[in-house]
């Protein structure tokens, strides 16, 4: 592997890894603030994408669709929390796996009822659609590069949001103890409605923005669901910077596995073996540290 | 009367009702009702897990799956295999597999094993999946049922849809009696024990971690009898048969029909497989066709179970009376 292959694979490894913490990081929040374990994670994802196509149809750009998509979808999220989530908190983990699973059926099929099951692509906008060139033959699309952007500059606004902020500090009273924090007069299960949708919100915008390079299709949300958890177990459940630290390796891990030529005698071991390499390296941190790497000891 | 006396005279009234089912009912009826006692299997052995040991997995139908995978694997094309050897066969490479993912996931607990375990069957879906192993992302077709003769003699004929309901039952009846002893034993106390509090089981010198994985293995290896049932009932086996659509259907089960109890499991299971039957078969409403989205009343269905009737059906049916 030349030295400019290796850099475009790094460039994509960053950016998929960048792009799961998106929806890793929503889907740990939630947890770790909440309580919650959200199995229908994923759908928003897929929500988000569909959103993207049939909106830049509509509206004529992907410009227009993705404020349009943001918007609805912390509707969205708004309306499941307080017709469902909220009562979630009183009852078990297994409950909690269970109604999410039963919304995860009804997102599907409701995906299926408005915009039918047939896999669609989104143009990259014109303004990004440009590549930069790296050697005489090889170049890098800009518009690979601003999913990258997007997701850093919103992994810092989260972390401010969370660590630097008056609002992120009740958030974070409210994990320790909820009815401490609702005692001192404020109203936490308004602020949890909010932090709910902005994990749909995080999760259905990296669904958005990551469309024109992905394309659209049924399932695409279980497939990233499952990868999150594994993030979200590498990292340890509940710490965002353990999100994004798991999302970065599984990046690489995936990425690489899925270029690197490994042979033991011979079997070739990747990338024939590369869809179970990420589940491998979760099984090594789980053994090495049960908790994630990030993760507070039980 | 007592309310053992009713239990016995409801489980040998439900036992002969089932026994004699064949002799009254249609070829797809008796199927379907195959397929019920196969999932109920499945799900009493999830049951031992979620219930008994409140280990929370979503990932069990990778002892399923990786059962159904053996009797094709172990199935000479176009021939059968010999049932006497293969389904012990299947059960062992379960409870072998189950051996070493307990061994990792039970490292962790309460939602890490949530994830572990579902992280780890879909491991194994990929392994199959992606690599030519096992067919592929197609599967392998089981041309011809398991054989059954023992030294000559030939108990049953598989290929008979009448005596394939009976084996199914018969297993059915064996794995339900063996659940019951096992709960009422010490080792079922101790792994009740485990549930409630860990700690002071841990404390009173038992080494909770081995009764734990003993529990996984077990419960592997019953999913692996459920899994192999499947694979020569439909015959076929793909990977799905280890995913966590899977996973999900049969945990839905113990939660439906309701945990800890012998009986709940199978409740659960056979009201999904009714569910998804009737839902199946709705008409369009304005437009919709609910029939071909059946799985649109069906997640609403689980929704309201998780939030109304969150002990399950089991439940209901003794209302008034104390859980145990």
């Amino acid at each position: 592997m030349d030295i400019a292959t290796f850099l475009i694979q790094l460039l994509n490894a960053v950016q998929y890894g960048l792009l799961l913490f998106l929806i890793a990081g929503g889907l740990t929040l939630i947890f770790g603030i909440m309580g919650i374990i959200n199995l229908a994670h994923g759908s928003f994802y897929m929500v988000g994408a569909y959103l993207a196509w049939s909106l830049s149809m509509h509206l004529g750009s992907l410009w227009l669709a993705i404020p349009a998509g943001i918007v609805l979808s912390v509707v969205l999220g708004l309306l499941i929390e307080w017709l469902l989530i909220k009562r979630l908190y009183r009852l078990g983990h297994l409950q909690q796996v269970l109604l999410t699973y039963g919304l995860i059926l009804i997102v599907e099929e409701m995906r299926g009822i408005v915009w039918g099951d047939e896999v669609h692509s989104v143009p990259v906008p014109d303004l990004l659609s440009a590549s930069v060139p790296l050697t005489d033959t090889l170049s890098y699309p800009v518009y690979r590069l601003g999913i990258s952007g997007v997701c850093i500059a919103l992994a810092v606004l989260l972390y401010v949001l969370i660590q630097r902020t008056r609002l992120g500090m009740v958030i974070r009273a409210g994990a320790t103890n909820r009815e401490m924090v609702q005692s001192l007069g404020i109203d936490i299960d308004l602020l949890y409605r909010f932090v709910f949708a902005l994990g749909v919100a995080l999760a259905a915008l990296a669904g958005m923005i990551a469309a024109p390079v992905s394309s659209v299709f049924p399932g695409m949300g279980n497939q990233v669901l499952i990868i999150c958890f594994v993030v979200v177990v590498i990292g340890g459940i509940g710490s965002v910077k353990g999100a994004l630290v798991g999302a970065l390796l599984i990046g690489l891990v995936d990425t690489f596995g899925k270029v690197v030529e490994l042979k033991v005698g011979h079997f070739r071991l990747l990338p024939e073996l590369a869809g179970m390499s990420v589940y491998l390296l979760m099984a090594f941190v789980l053994l090495w540290r049960p908790a994630g790497l990030f993760g507070k000891r039980a | 009367m007592s309310r053992t006396r009713i239990l016995v005279v409801a489980a040998v009234v439900i036992l002969v009702a089932l026994a004699s089912l064949p002799f009254v009912a249609e070829k797809f009826t008796i199927q379907f009702a195959t397929r019920i006692l196969i999932m109920a299997i499945f799900a009493m052995s999830l049951n031992l897990l979620v219930g008994q040991a409140g280990l929370v997995s979503l990932g069990h139908a990778a002892f399923f799956g990786i059962a159904g995978y053996c009797l094709a694997l172990s199935s000479p094309q176009y021939q059968a295999a010999n049932f006497w050897t293969s389904l012990p066969l299947a059960m062992v490479a379960a409870g072998a597999l189950a051996l070493v993912i307990g061994a990792l996931v039970l490292r962790t607990g309460g939602v890490y094993f949530i994830m572990a375990t579902l992280a780890f069957s879909q491991m194994l879906f990929f392994l199959l999946h992606d690599t030519d192993i096992a067919g592929g992302s197609d599967g392998m077709y089981i041309y011809v049922r398991p054989e059954a003769t023992l030294f000559g003699w030939r108990p049953f004929d598989l290929e008979k849809f009448g005596d394939f309901y009976f084996v199914v039952l018969a297993l059915f009846v064996i794995v339900f009696g063996l659940l019951g002893v096992l709960r009422a034993s010490l080792f079922g106390r101790v792994i009740a024990g485990i549930r409630v509090n860990e700690q002071r089981m841990r404390s009173l010198g038992f080494a909770t971690f081995r009764y734990k994985l003993a529990c996984f293995v077990i419960a592997g290896m019953l999913a692996g009898l459920a899994g192999y049932l499947a694979a020569a009932q439909f015959g076929v086996v793909n990977p799905d048969m280890l995913g966590w659509h899977l996973s999900g259907a049969v945990l839905m089960m113990v939660i439906l029909g309701g945990m800890g109890s012998l009986a709940g499991p199978v409740i659960g299971a056979a009201a999904l497989l009714l569910l998804e039957l009737g839902f199946q078969s709705l008409p369009d409403v304005a437009a919709i066709q609910l029939g071909k989205h059946w799985q649109l009343p069906m997640g609403i269905a689980i929704v309201l179970v998780a939030l109304y009737l969150p002990h399950g059906i089991a439940r209901l049916l003794r209302r008034g009376k104390p859980g145990d």
